[in-house]
C-alpha cells in the first residue's frame, strides 16, 4: 500500500516538470511580450526592461534559473504588479479562491446529496424526477449565466444580498458560492442517485430491511458508504476544477482570487506570473487527484485488497 | 417526500432569515456619507505607485492622490494653478522657469519639500536601468537628453535648486505647454531617502512602494492595498492644505467588469463607476437619471492605413477609404455612446485650438478618387483586412465600415479579430493593412496628438513620411508665440488629413455614474479628478 503511494508520488513529479516546460514554451512563442503597450515604448527603454527581469538571457538559462529558484519557493517578481511579487500574489489570491471553492463544494455536497438520495429512493416517480430535471437544469446553465440571474433576483430586484465584493459586507460570500456549486451539486445529484440506486438493491440492503432496520439507519448507514463512491472519485478533479475554474465567478462577483490574476497574467504576458500559477495550479490538481485515490482506497475493501495484492 | 419537505422548509427558513437581516443594513455609500469614505471603480488593478514605472490610467488616478507636483489643474477649466509650487516667473525667451516652493509643503513622513526633491525626482525619471517609459517627457528641459543617453553628466542638468524653496528649470526651446507637463504624474516629486532604503534608486518594484514603507507629499498616503480588491489612500495630516481637504478616505475598486461594476453602483456599493456599460447609456438617458455624466474625451478613434502597402500606398485609395464613412452613422447607430464624429485627428481642445482641416464625407468623391486609382467601382480592388483587438465594440465598428465600402464604393474588406498583444506586435511590424486605434491625450496641446505622426515616431506606425509636416512640427517646438504655433498646426495637420494615413471616426465620450452626495466632481476633457477638493454630503 505504502509503495503505492510512493509510486502516485512519484510519477507526479515528471507531470509537474513536463506542465512547467510546455507552459514556459508555449508563452514565450505567443506574439507579444510583457511590456508591449499601446503606445510606444522605446527600444532603449524595452532594452532595459528586458536586461532587468533576465529576459535577454538565453530561454534555456532563463527557465533553469526559474526552476532554480522554484525549487527555493520563490516564483520570481510579477513584471505586470511591479509591487508585489508572484509568490505575493499567489499569497493573496488563493485564500479567496479556496475559500470560495470550499463553500462551493460543501453548498454541492449537502444539495447534491440530498438530492441524489431523495431521488434514488423512489425511482421514477415525481420525487425522482423533480430533483433530477432540476439537476439537469443546473448543469446547463453555466455560471456566467446562473450568476447575473441570481444577482438580479437577490442583489438587486429582493436587495437581500451585495451583489459583488468578498468578505467586506455581511453575506457577500454566499451568492458567488452557489453559482460556483451549482453545477456541481447537479453532478453530485446524478452520480450519488446512480450510486445509490446500485448500492441499494444488493442483497446486504435486503437483508438489512428484513432484520427491521429503521429506513433511516439502512440509507444512512448502510447503504450511503457505499453510494457516494462514484462522489468521491468525482470529487478530487471536480475540487481542482473549482480551484482552477472560479475565473468567471470571481469576475463577475469581484473576488479578488487567483483565478483573476491567472486569467489578467495571460493577457498581460506576466510571464513568471503564468508560470507560477500553473504551476501551482497542476500541482493542486495532482494533489487533489492522488488524495481523491487514497480516500477511494480507503472506503473500497475491493480496491484496497486489489492495490495490496499489485504491491 | 418527507425529505423533500424537510429541505424546502429548511430553503424558506434560509431565505427569509436573509431577507429579515439584510432589510435594514446601510449600504457601503451611505456608511462612506457619514465617514468621508469615498468608493470609487478604477478599472483595473495597478502596476505599481512609482510615478517612473507606471503609464496607465488607474494608476494616474491613484498617483493623483498621492503626490503633488508643482503644479496642479483647475477641475473645471483646467487651467494651471499652483501645486508645490506656490508662484513662479517665466524669462521673456520662455527658456527659464522660476519656481517658488511653499514653505509648508511637506512628506508624509514630516520632511519639508525642498527644490532639490524635484531634481533628483527627475534626475532619477532619466535613468536608463529605470525604464521610465515616458523619461522623454524631461527632454524639454537642458540636457535632459544627454543625460538619459549618457552623454552629458547630471550637474549639467537644467533643473537647479537655487536654495530650498527655489528651483529654476532651464528649457532648451520656449515649450508652451511646459506647465501642462510638470501636471504629468511623471514629473511628480518622489521622496527619495525612502527609495534608497528598500533598493538601488534605479531599480523598480522595490518595496518602498508597498504601505508600510510609502512616503509621498500628496493629499493622501497609501492605507490599505489588496490586489484585485482594493486599494485605499487615507487624509494625509502632513498635507500643507489638509484643512480644507475633506475625505477621510478613498477606496478604488478594480473592476474590469462594467456590468459588475454598474450593479454595484446601483446596490450601492459605488459611490461612481469608472465607466458604463455600452448597453446602459440609453436606460439612464432614457430615465433622465442625474447619476449619469455624460462628456467629450481628449481622445480619438481612428483607423491606421498602412501606407506601405499596396494598394495602401496611393492617396487616392486611401482618401476613397475615408471619404465614403458616414461617421454620423456610426455614433448614432453602432456605438451609441454619446461621441462626437471626428473629421481630423485632434479633439476640439479646451485651451483653443480646433482643426480647420477636415475630411469630408462625399462619397461621389470618394468613388473619382477609386476610379482614378485604377479602381473603377471597386473593380479590381483587392480584398484588404481590417486587424482589431477582439472586442464588441471594435468588431461592430469594423462591420459597419465593412458594410460601407461595400456599398460605396463597391469594394470587399476582410475581418480579423486577434488579442491585445497579439495586435500590438502587428502594428508596431507594419504587418497589417487597416488597423483600428486611439489615442489619449497627455497634455492639452495639439502636439501630443501631431507629434504621433512625424517620420518614425513610435506611435506612428503606419509608414507615413513628410518632411513638410516634420518641419512644422519641430518649428512649433521652438515658437513661443501661440498664436503662430497653432498656425504651424492647423498647416501640419492639413497635410496630414490630405495624406490621409488615418481614418479620424470619432471623438471619445466618458460615461460613468456618480451619485447625488459627492461634491466637487467636475466633468473635464482631460477626465482629470483630483479627490482632495471632494467631499461627501449625507
Amino acid at each position: 500500500m505504502f509503495i503505492f503511494f510512493l509510486k502516485r508520488i512519484l510519477q507526479s513529479i515528471p507531470v509537474l516538470l513536463i506542465v512547467s516546460l510546455v507552459t514556459f514554451v508555449m508563452i514565450r512563442s505567443a506574439p507579444g511580450g510583457p511590456f508591449d503597450q499601446d503606445r510606444n515604448v522605446p527600444p532603449t527603454v524595452i532594452k532595459n526592461l528586458n536586461a532587468h527581469y533576465h529576459l535577454d538571457d538565453p530561454l534555456w538559462k532563463q527557465y533553469l534559473d526559474y526552476m532554480f529558484n522554484l525549487l527555493q519557493g520563490d516564483f520570481g517578481p510579477s513584471f505586470k504588479f511591479q509591487s508585489h511579487t508572484v509568490n505575493d500574489l499567489i499569497s493573496a489570491g488563493f485564500p479567496p479562491t479556496l475559500e470560495l471553492a470550499f463553500y462551493a463544494t460543501l453548498f454541492a455536497l449537502v444539495i447534491g446529496l440530498t438530492a441524489g438520495i431523495i431521488a434514488s429512493l423512489k425511482p421514477n416517480s415525481l420525487q425522482d424526477y423533480v430533483p433530477m430535471s432540476s439537476a439537469m437544469l443546473g448543469i446547463c446553465l453555466p455560471s456566467f449565466v446562473l450568476g447575473p440571474l441570481l444577482l438580479l433576483i437577490f442583489g438587486i430586484w429582493l436587495q437581500w444580498l451585495p451583489v459583488a465584493g468578498w468578505g467586506q459586507i455581511p453575506g457577500d460570500k454566499i451568492l458567488p458560492s452557489i453559482t460556483l456549486g451549482a453545477s456541481y451539486a447537479a453532478y453530485i445529484a446524478r452520480i450519488s442517485r446512480g450510486g445509490m440506486l446500485e448500492v441499494l438493491s444488493q442483497d446486504y440492503i435486503r437483508t438489512a430491511r428484513a432484520k427491521g432496520l429503521s429506513p433511516f439507519r439502512i440509507v444512512f448507514v448502510h447503504a450511503l458508504r457505499g453510494g457516494i463512491t462514484p462522489v468521491i472519485s468525482f470529487l478530487g478533479p471536480a475540487i481542482a476544477g473549482l480551484l482552477a475554474g472560479s475565473f468567471v465567478v470571481e469576475t463577475i462577483f469581484q473576488i479578488p482570487g487567483l483565478g483573476r490574476f491567472y486569467v489578467q497574467a495571460a493577457f498581460n504576458r506576466d510571464y513568471t506570473m503564468i508560470m507560477g500559477c500553473t504551476i501551482f495550479f497542476a500541482f493542486l490538481i495532482v494533489s487533489f487527484n492522488l488524495l481523491a485515490d487514497i480516500i477511494l482506497v480507503w472506503l473500497n475493501p475491493r480496491l484496497r485488497q486489489h492495490v495490496s495484492e499489485g504491491n | 417526500m418527507k425529505f423533500s419537505l424537510q429541505i424546502a422548509i429548511l430553503f424558506l427558513a434560509l431565505l427569509t432569515s436573509l431577507s429579515a437581516c439584510n432589510g435594514k443594513r446601510k449600504t457601503l455609500v451611505e456608511l462612506g456619507n457619514e465617514q468621508q469614505i469615498l468608493h470609487v471603480g478604477n478599472g483595473d488593478e495597478i502596476s505599481s505607485v512609482d510615478p517612473h514605472s507606471t503609464s496607465g490610467m488607474p494608476e494616474y488616478h491613484v498617483i493623483l492622490s498621492l503626490y503633488e507636483g508643482l503644479v496642479s489643474k483647475n477641475t473645471k477649466t483646467l487651467a494651471i494653478e499652483p501645486g508645490v509650487a506656490e508662484r513662479w516667473e517665466i524669462s521673456d525667451d520662455g527658456l527659464i522657469y522660476t519656481f517658488h516652493l511653499r514653505d509648508d509643503a511637506k512628506w508624509s513622513n514630516g520632511d519639508k519639500v525642498v527644490a532639490n526633491d524635484f531634481v533628483q525626482t527627475w534626475l532619477r525619471g532619466l535613468m536608463p536601468a529605470l525604464a521610465n517609459e515616458y523619461a522623454s517627457s524631461m527632454f524639454v528641459v537642458k540636457n535632459g537628453q544627454n543625460i538619459y543617453e549618457g552623454k552629458a553628466d547630471p550637474k549639467d542638468f537644467g533643473a537647479v535648486a537655487l536654495d530650498d524653496r527655489t528651483l529654476q528649470v532651464t528649457l532648451n526651446a520656449p515649450t508652451p505647454y511646459f506647465l501642462q507637463l510638470l501636471d504629468h504624474h511623471s514629473a511628480y516629486p518622489v521622496h527619495i531617502p525612502t527609495i534608497k532604503k528598500f533598493g538601488k534608486i534605479d531599480e523598480r518594484g522595490t518595496r518602498w512602494t508597498r504601505p508600510e514603507n510609502f512616503v509621498g507629499n500628496g493629499a493622501f498616503v497609501l492605507g490599505e492595498w489588496t490586489p484585485n480588491k482594493y486599494l485605499s489612500v487615507k487624509k494625509s495630516p502632513t498635507y500643507w492644505n489638509a484643512k480644507n481637504v475633506r475625505l477621510n478616505e478613498v477606496r478604488y475598486y478594480p473592476i474590469q467588469k462594467y456590468t459588475t461594476e454598474e450593479r454595484m453602483f446601483r446596490s450601492g456599493q459605488l459611490h461612481a463607476t469608472y465607466y458604463l456599460p455600452r448597453e446602459k447609456l440609453a436606460v439612464y438617458k432614457n430615465a433622465h437619471d442625474p447619476a449619469l455624466r455624460s462628456y467629450p474625451n481628449f481622445a480619438t478613434y481612428f483607423y491606421r492605413f498602412n501606407v506601405t502597402k499596396k494598394p495602401l500606398d496611393d492617396v487616392r485609395v486611401r482618401k476613397a477609404l475615408a471619404y465614403s464613412i458616414d461617421r454620423k452613422r456610426i455614433v448614432e447607430f453602432v456605438t451609441k455612446f454619446g461621441q462626437i464624429p471626428a473629421y481630423t485627428l485632434t479633439p476640439p481642445d479646451e485651451n483653443g485650438y480646433v482643426a480647420k482641416a477636415k475630411m469630408p464625407y462625399d462619397v461621389a468623391l470618394a468613388k473619382k478618387l477609386l476610379a482614378e486609382a485604377g479602381f473603377p467601382n471597386g473593380v479590381g480592388f483587392p480584398r484588404l483586412t481590417i486587424t482589431f483587438n477582439s472586442t464588441d465594440e471594435h468588431q461592430h465598428i469594423a462591420e459597419a465600415v465593412q458594410q460601407m465600402w461595400k456599398d460605396n464604393l463597391g469594394v470587399d474588406i476582410a475581418l480579423e479579430a486577434t488579442e491585445w498583444k497579439v495586435f500590438l506586435d502587428k502594428e508596431k511590424q507594419l504587418d497589417y493593412q487597416i488597423d483600428r486605434a486611439s489615442w489619449i491625450g497627455d497634455y492639452l496641446d495639439p502636439n501630443t496628438f501631431l507629434e504621433m505622426f512625424v517620420t518614425n515616431n513610435g506611435n506612428n506606425r503606419t509608414g507615413f513620411s513628410d518632411p513638410r509636416y516634420d518641419a512644422l512640427i519641430a518649428k512649433a517646438a521652438l515658437e513661443s508665440n501661440q498664436e503662430i504655433r497653432f498656425g504651424y498646426f492647423q498647416e501640419a495637420e492639413k497635410i496630414l488629413m490630405d495624406a490621409a494615413p488615418i481614418l479620424p471616426f470619432y471623438t471619445y465620450n466618458w460615461n460613468r455614474l456618480i451619485t447625488s452626495s459627492v461634491k466637487g466632481w467636475d466633468d473635464n476633457i482631460m477626465d482629470y479628478y483630483p479627490f482632495k477638493n471632494m467631499y461627501l454630503e449625507h
